[in-house]
């Protein structure tokens, strides 16, 4: 069997990770290449395999703007671990505390008095000159002092065998959840190898990250509630948020789930508002709060700079905390450090000259070749330069705009990227060399600052490239840090779940979710209902038959009570009631149209898609994409209504038959039941208002709209009459259809919701299912009996009414919580 | 000693089309204190009342109150009135002070160089901010104005000038988002434009620019009466001076602001000293209706005698702020 390093080639100038310029491999690399020494080749082949289903199956992604692949691309893991020295670990990770502790009293200073700035330590522009600085956050004092809770440097080991930092990571460093997840498959990948050569694990470090905030929050004596704050799904690490709030167990909000109250920050939730104490931040501070950072911005939460001044809740970071992301800022550091702690900067960062300087302006421009370019402020978008890849027009151009702007430019000695092992997929046992560079993490405590015993390392996507870049494409490699001591048998993650945790439901459902799907319910429904009076409008209107053909009004003015139809505009010639339907069917312009409501649809359900089952998420998106075009003629409008019709009696299946019955649901049934409500009462009003002739003709539909023609033709074998359909659409409380039904049903369910989330109950549908109950029926019985179908009407206009009106106020009370300010008392 | 008194009333009106369940509102509309201005009333009221209110100053020194509303409402409406007493400046001699070049290389950092407070501050305002561009294109425009070795105080005022000349006072060419970059190209503004883009040339050579926000009196079309509300907020900028402080320069009136300008606060531009700025949760946003109306002691009885909500009398010379 040919050895794995025969034909791994050793490139000059370069430092190899893993071999020695000889033959041989580096200490801590021996024993694990020996066991893949003896590994045949298939079980390499098949454990790559298994890392690539693994990131599949647990649905690892890493979003890149513009990626023509779509939006969501898996995240690559390398079969092979970077294995590094444990003594020079050491070191680096005692530097790594150290630098983190440095940054922290730059920030407090910065956000302070500024004698950095004021002393010629720091030049002006590079921190006044940048948005990143926040003015509104000067003077805010954090909890315990700490501005910086998440902290991560990348590094790069030069040709000479040392670490040197690239850059510095403070906004709110990503990385560390996706670490954690090449950890947890590559441990299964080698789990011998793992145990045998002591790794040290990750958990102790994510638990020391969790007490430090929990424990440096603002509580009042109460128990703490962090949250994670994600921008939402569309942001690249969006994964990494929902991985790292799941594995801490943190709620993970998005701003619209925080509201600021009385200068505290509140998570909605169906119970309530429950007070938040911290707030692991992955939103970048300028869209925290629209009020007095970034006004455009959607994501964040009104207010939250005023409950931070006030001392109410712990950011982590502080807002602010970006502005230390200045790559210009490097150079200055070392005379900072020996100002601040009295000592040497112990890690030390790549030689930088930031351009603001005479100085520094002119070496950078005659000695390009060995320099790398880069922007002075993360906000300005350009990419890295390499200073020997400039030739003719763009190396003039290239000088003309730093001389132009020398502030704004940053170059940074061309660091050559030290070499590991890649495992190639295209060749059989195979390894490659491949420039990998360094993301290591600290984390607050109140004890100081601890640092990941492990490492996120990025890979350049080709053989030769000098950026490791996630948002380039790059792969990456779990980074294994040897001990010669015991390895700490802690775990987050429960290897097996016990009685104790068999939780039937969550009990922080946030608001956001649970109006989803009531919204999801109610729209699922007006989709059916709607689907039902345009397929009987659309059977009668090719009708020859002239008996069907008269009974077209009647259902043309239930398309247009329901909002199907659109009322026409003053000087609009009148349309034929062909092209009216065809467009209640199809025209996405009309808001009240069956195409508008399934988009609708698709919006609400695509915020809650988590929650629904595959088989259910898939009915909705077949769902969505009907009626994405115009219909051309009242044959293919009926397909398309049928189709609709099916998706949405599949899904009203889902409901009823594939979600747990947490409180969630409660609130789609809810919905559902409130718009059928809304629905029937309206259909069956206007038929009663309507003239005796008319209502007459009406009947059959009603039957078929309420999908009772079949009971009925059970029960009564005989044409329809108004006293059994009535009872049947109202009164009749078994049948799923009837008004009674509905509001039996809806008083159940808003009772069930109030008692487990402990709110007061809508009341309106109360009295209207008693009076409903209390009607003599036997009026109908009369010849004339247009006294009771006014008076029936009526009620029934009330129970439209009050459907809304209950959907209002449960649109207050538990998902906006605007009605909560006099039940949580005393405020002025 | 000579003094102006004046009554500024400013009223903002937002009326939505759906009511309003939440509101969280940031005001900056109060006057500061300054060696030639002093506040001896004002009086901010809110309609509907806000569920909370929080006073405080920002970093700028700017005194801000915060309302947040908490229930459903139709309209928003706020009233600040203030009465403020200027006295006239001392100016300095434009041409006798540091030349231009000596002002900018006293900001300059250099390697080590100490900042004493006054030039530390001066430094927050000689770089970009939101609205304010450095670029070439600004430096090139300023540079005709500061021709080598010429005092600082008259290149700023000669460019004063020039933008008064050149730029064209236009509601209609520009909103509050449009960059100072176009509206170098258009030549074209309101007051707020005029500020940016002559603080864009100043930071552009070297020099340190605020935005300051407030009032000015207008003089009514001769025969004609002062009428309530016909003012409006106004802005200019102050240009920092090593040996005089920061010197105030109106370039849409090309005049150096001194018994007329009334000063609510100041920052690097715009955004840091919006009178009011805010955020909603529900309802439609339009464009608040706003009035203002600056009006001296000796007018305030004929402006205001048939006013059935007219404002109080000039409450005796001590300032007693009054809240509501």
């Amino acid at each position: 069997m040919p050895s794995l390093l025969q034909d791994y080639p050793r490139l000059p100038h370069r430092f190899d990770e893993m071999r020695l310029d000889d033959d041989g491999v580096r200490p801590q690399w021996a024993p694990f290449v020996d066991r893949l020494e003896l590994l045949p080749s298939d079980t390499l082949q098949r454990r790559a395999r298994y890392v690539r289903e693994s990131i599949e199956a647990d649905g690892v992604t890493y979003n890149v703007y513009e990626d023509p692949k779509g939006v969501k691309r898996p995240w690559e893991l390398d079969l092979l671990p970077l294995i590094v020295d444990p003594v020079q670990w050491e070191t680096l990770s005692d530097a790594l505390a150290q630098r983190a502790h440095l940054l922290n009293l730059i920030l407090a200073d910065l956000y302070g008095p500024q004698t950095l700035i004021a002393d010629g330590l720091i030049p002006p522009a590079l921190i006044f000159g940048q948005l990143g600085y926040k003015w509104p956050c000067r003077g805010i004092r954090p909890p315990g002092g700490i501005y910086l809770h998440h902290y991560a440097a990348d590094l790069a080991r030069a040709p000479d065998g040392e670490w040197w930092v690239l850059g510095d990571r403070t906004q709110g460093p990503s990385g560390t959840g996706y670490t954690l997840q090449n950890r947890i498959i590559l441990s299964r990948t080698f789990p011998d190898a793992f145990r045998d050569l002591k790794v040290q694990t990750l958990a102790s470090f994510f638990r020391a990250s969790q007490e430090g905030m929990s424990r440096l929050a603002p509580t009042d004596g109460e128990a703490p509630l962090a949250v994670l704050l994600t921008p939402g799904p569309f942001n690249e690490t969006y994964f990494e948020h929902a991985f790292l709030a799941r594995y801490l167990g943190f709620p993970l909000v998005e701003g619209q789930d925080l509201t600021v109250r009385d200068d505290t920050v509140y998570l909605k939730t169906l119970r309530g508002l429950r007070r938040v104490h911290a707030i692991y931040r992955r939103l970048d501070d300028d869209f925290c709060d629209p009020l007095e950072l970034r006004s455009d911005s959607a994501l964040g939460v009104p207010g939250l700079l005023q409950a931070v001044r006030a001392g109410r809740v712990l950011m982590a970071n502080a807002l602010g905390s970006g502005v230390l992301e200045t790559g210009a800022l490097l150079g200055f550091l070392p005379a900072i450090a020996e100002r601040l702690l009295g000592e040497p900067l112990k890690l030390p960062a790549v030689a930088s000259w930031w351009c603001g300087e005479e100085p520094a302006l002119e070496y950078v421009l005659s000695h390009l070749d060995e320099l790398v370019i880069k922007p002075t402020f993360p906000s300005m978008r350009m990419e890295t330069v390499f200073g020997y890849q400039l030739k003719g027009d763009s190396r003039t151009r290239m000088i003309e705009r730093i001389r132009a702007q020398p502030h704004a430019y940053v170059a940074q000695e061309w660091v050559r990227l030290s070499q590991a092992p890649v495992w190639s997929r295209r060749h059989e046992r195979r390894i490659v060399p491949r420039s990998v560079g360094l993301r290591m993490f600290a984390a607050a405590t109140p004890d100081g600052y601890t640092v990941m015993p492990g490492a996120l390392t990025r890979v350049s996507p080709r053989e030769g490239d000098e950026v490791v870049s996630m948002q380039r494409g790059g792969l990456s490699k779990d980074t294994w840090v040897r001990t010669t001591g015991p390895v700490p048998d802690t775990t987050m993650l429960k290897t097996r779940l016990g009685v104790i945790d068999l939780v039937c439901s969550g009990t922080e459902i946030p608001s956001r979710v649970g109006e989803n799907l009531f919204w999801m319910g109610r729209y699922a429904e007006r989709c059916e209902g709607s689907a039902r009076v345009l397929r009987a409008a659309l059977t009668r209107v090719s009708d020859t038959d002239p008996e069907a053909l008269a009974t077209l009004p009647g259902v043309e003015r239930a398309a247009r009570n329901m909002g199907l139809i659109e009322p026409p505009e003053e000087d609009e010639p009148e349309k034929d009631t062909e092209t009216l339907l065809l467009a209640a069917v199809s025209d996405p312009r009309h808001s009240g149209s069956l195409a508008s409501c399934l988009y609708r649809l698709s919006g609400a359900a695509s915020q809650v898609r988590e929650r629904l089952s595959s088989d259910n998420w898939r009915a909705l998106n077949r769902l969505s994409q009907l009626l994405t075009g115009p219909v051309d003629d009242v044959e293919q409008a009926l397909l398309a209504v049928d189709q609709v019709m099916q998706s949405c009696i599949a899904l009203a299946g889902f409901a009823m038959d594939d979600m747990t019955r947490d409180e969630g649901w409660g609130f789609l049934i809810v919905g559902r039941r409130l718009e059928r409500l809304a629905i029937q009462a309206t259909l069956l009003a206007g038929v009663l208002r309507a003239s005796r002739n008319m209502r007459r003709r009406s009947l059959e539909w009603l039957l078929e709209t309420g999908n009772s023609i079949v009971t009925y033709r059970a029960r009564y074998r005989r044409a329809p009459e108004l006293l059994p359909v009535l009872h049947l659409l109202a009164f009749d409380v078994t049948n799923p259809h009837s008004v009674a039904f509905q509001l039996d049903n809806l008083r159940r369910y808003l009772q069930r919701n109030s008692r487990e989330l402990g709110q007061s109950r809508p009341l309106q549908l109360d009295a209207l299912s008693e009076t409903l109950r209390g009607f003599d029926l036997t009026r109908f019985e009369a010849d004339s009996c247009d006294e009771a179908c006014e008076e029936l009407a009526d009620l029934l206009f009330q129970c439209e009414a009050a459907s809304y009106q209950v959907s209002d106020e449960l649109q207050r009370q538990y998902f906006a919580h605007t009605g909560l300010t006099a039940r949580m008392g005393g405020w002025q | 000693m000579s003094f102006v008194r004046y009554h500024i009333r400013h009223d903002t009106r937002y009326e939505y089309d759906q009511p309003v369940g939440e509101s969280r509102q940031m005001l900056r509309l109060t006057p500061r204190e300054l060696p030639w201005q002093h506040c001896l009333s004002h009086r901010l009221a809110v309609d509907p009342q806000p569920t909370r209110s929080n006073d405080f100053v920002d970093d700028f020194g700017n005194k801000v109150r915060t309302l947040h509303l908490q229930r459903d409402h139709d309209a928003l409406v706020i009233r600040a009135e203030s009465w403020v007493e200027v006295t006239p400046r001392e100016w300095p001699e434009l041409n006798k002070g540091l030349n231009w070049e000596r002002v900018r290389s006293t900001l300059a950092y250099q390697a080590g160089k100490r900042f004493p407070p006054e030039l530390l501050e001066a430094n927050r305002f000689l770089f970009e901010s939101r609205h304010v561009r450095v670029k070439r294109e600004f430096a090139e425009y300023a540079h005709d104005c500061f021709p080598e070795g010429e005092a600082m105080l008259v290149g700023v005022e000669r460019l004063m000038n020039r933008i008064f000349d050149e730029f064209t006072f236009d509601p209609e060419a520009t909103t509050v988002s449009t960059p100072v970059t176009e509206v170098f190209e258009k030549r074209r503004g309101v007051c707020q434009d005029f500020a940016h883009f002559m603080l864009s040339c100043l930071r552009s050579i070297g020099l340190a620019g605020r935005y300051m926000s407030g009032y000015l009196l207008t003089r009514p079309p001769a025969g004609k009466p002062r009428l309530i509300g016909a003012d409006a907020t106004h802005a200019w900028v102050a240009v920092y001076c090593p040996e005089s402080g920061w010197i105030d320069f109106d370039p849409t009136n090309n005049v150096k602001p001194d018994m007329e300008h009334i000063t609510l606060g100041w920052g690097r531009d715009f955004a840091d000293v919006s009178p009011l700025r805010g955020v909603l949760l529900g309802g439609g946003s339009h464009d608040p209706e706003i009035k203002v109306t600056v009006v001296p002691e000796g007018e305030f009885d004929e402006v205001y005698a048939e006013v059935e909500d007219a404002p109080a009398w000039l409450p005796g010379l001590s300032p007693e702020p009054e809240d509501d």
